[in-house]
């Protein structure tokens, strides 16, 4: 009894208790238990360092994580850009001038962002290959693929709305066409147009439907998915090399950390070290603000959706849905399925002689059908011309300097005066009679009269001659005169106050 | 009493991990850690680094926000060379808000004294901030709205104002008169810039 008492007094004086008293640490802990949490949050960490990678640590694992970098990159990019963005048709292309031209790094982070989205369409495209050459979809891991899929096209579905937004002409004509595809669609295209543009006309609720979507909606989604597929990934476990015995894969094991952490690390310096001297030494453009009225312009898309472009081209006649539509949804079940329709557990890509060749088939196709549309761009007699010509407009647009937007209440008697000829004659009956003195030179009023910008949408013609002649009783109480004029002069300075909305 | 047992084991636990292992995981543990440490830092520093354009993009407005001195021209030497008494001009005023810019026309008297020297003055009453106007048949200058009056030099003459009109820097270039258009503090006896 008194052995047991001793020991038990020991051991609270040797080990330092969580929640001593007198200290922050102590008083944090007797309110969150954090130490204990502290202890999980330790025990995690662990088995995320700790995943066993069979065969040791490759450089041919580096994409995903990759890609999960580029993502956080384009997360924070985006934030910050939205400090000064504006989804209106009205000041998007302003603001995002402000950015490029006057903000600031405005330049630099707007092309981290844009060059962003490509490398996450090259870095996906490795992804893919490499998960694919390695045959790392089989077995357990169909609906890790399956979740690879989502994101693939969730990620094409964040590059088509972002192209939108800085609502220059390319962005405006390219995102016209692409949702002009759409129709294509039998029975509802033409109302899945109407539904993704806010209307039959590309317009103020297209900016904003692409907006949302590209800021709110499928970046819940990507997260969502994003968490699905790492949380599958780690339930599967590493797929690891292609060939070798299991016992000596098993001898060559390798933690996560730190050799895969250090080559991820170094892929994530790679390509932010790219993306930083990408957006230093080759700003990210923006051309003119866009021109609905423009017939002449020849909308491209952004380079990797330019080998499904130029598929587009083949496909003009009755024959337009098979290649608009069924082809593709084709060929893209038939990659959501590859690990359904390829079963048989061998995982070395020569041994898969049918699915690599259709593999290879696809992407050589498509960076053919890239390679066409640039020499055809390069030769046509009527488009090369018209293209060097937008490009052109855009370097024009570029040297020259940020031009802030004339606020809306600005100058409104001066802007009213210069386009109505009429009116002018007004303003001068209302400079000349004084009004200025109490409603101001720009009619926004003094502390001795209420301004008059908007009167015209108050009264018409014939009140405002009524109570200029022979003002309200309240106005005469705040001092306004009755306005004694030869009638065409009234007449005038009626015209100027009416035009003055 | 009963829970004696319980704490003697933790006890024993505790003190047989860290004899028992406690060389062999300080060995690895310090590789593991040097190279974390090495990482961290790394990291640390790069992260740093990348922040400083999105901290320069954030703070932009802080720094920029200053407006330059807004001069404005309020009209070519010449046209004042046979001014004789004070004459209205309008002055277009720029203020930056962003990316916006909020123009408002803004009148002035300008004024020559028996040397020829010109000057400017705001046309806002100092009293309650209505705008003057000049009186060739009397001479002076009346607000319209307390019957105010100052001469053409701007001196107070008569009725409510705290003080005479306010006096406008101006200077000029390249044969034009510019002016530096400024508000300022109404009913207060002293000139008081507000903007």
């Amino acid at each position: 009894m008194a052995d047991h008492t001793y020991d038990f007094e020991r051991e609270r004086r040797v080990t330092p208790q969580p929640s001593e008293h007198g200290t922050l640490q102590g008083w944090i802990d007797r309110r969150t238990s954090l130490s204990d949490r502290r202890k999980r949050v330790d025990s995690l960490l662990r088995a995320v360092l700790d995943e066993p990678i069979p065969g040791g640590a490759s450089l041919a694992y580096v994409f995903g994580s990759g890609l999960l970098f580029l993502f956080l990159s384009q997360v924070i990019t985006g934030m910050f850009l939205v400090l000064y963005y504006i989804p209106s048709a009205d000041h998007a292309h302003t603001t995002v001038a402000y950015i490029t031209k006057e903000v600031t790094s405005g330049s630099f982070i707007r092309g981290i962002h844009a060059y962003g989205s490509s490398a996450i369409v090259i870095v996906l495209l490795l992804h893919v290959t490499q998960t694919f050459l390695f045959g790392s979809y089989k077995g357990r891991r169909k609906l890790l693929w399956i979740a690879g899929c989502v994101l693939f096209a969730l990620m094409l579905g964040m590059s088509f709305t972002g192209y939108l937004l800085p609502w220059d002409q390319k962005a405006y004509f390219a995102t016209t066409v692409g949702t002009n595809i759409l129709t294509y669609i039998p029975f509802v295209g033409g109302s899945l147009k109407s539904l993704l543009r806010g209307g039959t006309e590309m317009g103020q609720l297209t900016l904003s439907r692409f907006f949302v979507l590209h800021v709110l909606l499928i970046p819940a989604f990507i997260l969502f998915f994003v968490v699905v597929h790492v949380f599958l990934f780690r339930r599967a476990g590493a797929a690891g090399p292609i060939q070798g015995e299991p016992e000596a894969l098993k001898k060559s094991t390798e933690p996560f950390y730190p050799k895969q952490v250090l080559f991820d690390a170094l892929f994530a310096l790679l390509i932010i070290a790219g993306l930083g001297l990408l957006a230093h030494y080759a700003p990210v453009e923006l051309g003119p603000k866009a021109n609905p009225a423009d017939t002449q312009y020849v909308p491209r898309p952004e380079w990797y959706y330019i080998p499904v472009f130029q598929w587009l081209k083949y496909w003009e006649s009755g024959l337009a849905v098979i290649g608009i539509l069924v082809i593709p949804a084709f060929v893209g079940l038939l990659f959501v399925a590859l690990p359904f329709l390829d079963r048989r557990p061998e995982r070395r890509p020569w041994k898969r002689p049918v699915a690599v060749t259709i593999y290879a088939f696809i992407f050589i196709g498509l960076g053919a059908l890239g390679a066409i549309s640039h020499r055809n761009d390069l030769r046509d007699l009527n488009i090369a011309p018209q293209l060097a010509k937008q490009r052109a407009a855009v370097d024009v647009f570029m040297k020259k300097p940020f031009q802030p937007e004339l606020a809306g209440p600005s100058l409104i008697a001066a802007t009213v005066a210069l386009t109505n000829p009429v009116a002018s004659e007004g303003k001068k009956v209302y400079d000349h009679e004084g009004c200025a003195e109490c409603h101001g030179n720009d009619l926004a009023g003094t502390l001795a009269a209420p301004t008059l910008i908007g009167v015209g949408d108050k009264f018409d013609d014939a009140k405002l001659e009524g109570i200029l002649i022979k003002p309200t009783d309240a106005m005469a109480d705040g001092g306004m005169l009755p306005v004694d004029l030869k009638d065409e002069d009234l007449k005038l300075l009626i015209a100027f106050l009416e035009a003055v909305k | 009493m009963l829970d004696f047992p319980e704490g003697m084991a933790n006890g024993k636990t505790a003190g047989a991990s860290q004899g028992g292992h406690g060389g062999w995981r300080m060995i690895s543990c310090s590789r593991r850690s040097l190279l974390g440490l090495l990482l961290g830092a790394g990291g640390a520093t790069i992260g740093a680094l990348l922040s400083v354009p999105l901290l320069r993009f954030v703070l932009h407005p802080v720094f920029k926000a200053a407006l330059p001195l807004s001069w404005t021209e309020a009209g070519d030497v010449k046209d004042f060379a046979s001014v004789t008494s004070p004459v209205k001009r309008l002055v277009k005023i720029e203020q930056r808000d962003g990316w916006r810019k909020l123009v408002s026309e803004k009148a002035i008297y300008v004024c020559k004294d028996a040397k020829g020297k010109l000057s400017a003055f705001s046309s806002i009453c100092p009293h309650l901030g209505c705008s003057v106007s000049w009186h060739d048949e009397e001479n002076n200058f009346v607000c319209p709205c307390h019957n105010g009056q100052f001469t053409a030099d701007g001196k107070l003459m008569g009725g409510p104002p705290p003080r005479g009109l306010d006096l406008l820097e101006c200077k000029i270039e390249d044969g034009k008169l510019i002016v530096h258009y400024q508000y300022f503090r109404q009913l207060v006896p002293n000139k008081e810039v507000i903007a």
